[in-house]
């Protein structure tokens, strides 16, 4: 076999792999229980959108002026590593790709979309919403 | 008299968040929950740098923490308030923030504007910025 061609096939095992690395059934369970949770608030629910997760991560919303976005402490790059906007603590990456650990606990993952909706956007998000930006974070 | 002198002796002592004056060791926070769940967007910060009084009223305004939603569930709350309550340490109940309780101004009486305005600061509240073994509850005095 020719190097060149070993040399591909070699990298498109590792990518696969990479990939499988980032998939997680947890993560897959979460967002089969918030598009469940969408169809039910929303029969005309056509599955999640990444771009609707972009607007609602980078806002800016009007809710709280010291935290107007969640990019105002995760930064506009979800693969970045955060800070909070306040106390200077490092908040690990967003992005599934920078923190495979990301959105494997739906508990963890609840809690926090229930005070950060709340912190920032001044309600709790909807089922959409968190699917929404999960979706997001999950394609960076 | 001898009484007359020890009373404002006392008052100092009481002040103390562990009644030393100059270095401070309050030990780290040993309670899992509260290292978790405070430690997520600030420094755990001792039970001991707040009174009692103080610990109870931050714990029974979690949704309106500072101005953000810092909210848990009822147990685990009442869990990480019984930690704090049970080794708080002395100070002036009616505030909440550990940076206005007398002894913090007094023991941050020289550091000037200047410093605190250093972006690696950002707040009053990031004790590790200049004492490094905060986490350890270590603040030496320098």
């Amino acid at each position: 076999m020719r190097p060149g061609l070993l040399l591909l096939l070699g990298l498109l095992v590792l990518s696969q792999g990479a990939r499988a690395a980032a998939q997680d059934p947890r993560r897959d369970g979460i967002l089969a229980d918030y598009a469940a949770a969408a169809r039910a608030d929303d029969p005309a629910f056509a599955g999640f959108s990444a771009e609707r997760g972009r607007a609602i991560y980078l806002g800016p919303h009007q809710a709280n002026a010291d935290f107007p976005a969640c990019a105002t402490c995760h930064t506009d790059d979800p693969r970045r590593t955060g800070q909070h906007a306040k106390t200077g603590r490092p908040i690990e990456p967003m992005a599934v790709s920078a923190n495979p650990a990301r959105f494997t606990d739906a508990a963890a993952v609840e809690k926090r979309f229930g005070r950060d909706c709340r912190s920032i956007l001044g309600r709790v998000c909807t089922a959409r919403d968190k699917g929404d930006v999960l979706t997001f974070l999950i394609s960076q | 008299m001898r009484g007359l002198l020890l009373i404002p002796l006392l008052a100092i002592t009481w002040a103390m968040p562990a009644g030393a004056e100059g270095d401070v060791e309050l030990g780290p926070v040993t309670h899992a929950a509260t290292r978790k769940e405070c430690g997520a967007c600030h420094m755990a910060f001792q039970p001991g740098l707040l009174p009692a009084a103080s610990w109870r009223q931050i714990m029974s305004g979690l949704a309106r923490h500072f101005g953000e939603d810092a909210s848990l569930e009822p147990a685990k709350a009442a869990d990480i308030e019984q930690y704090l309550v049970g080794h708080a340490g002395q100070g002036d109940g009616a505030v909440l923030r550990i940076t206005e309780q007398r002894w913090f101004l007094r023991e941050h009486r020289h550091i000037a504007t200047t410093i605190w305005a250093r972006p690696d600061i950002k707040t009053r509240s990031n004790c590790a910025a200049c004492h490094p073994a905060a986490e350890r509850g270590v603040f030496e005095d320098d």
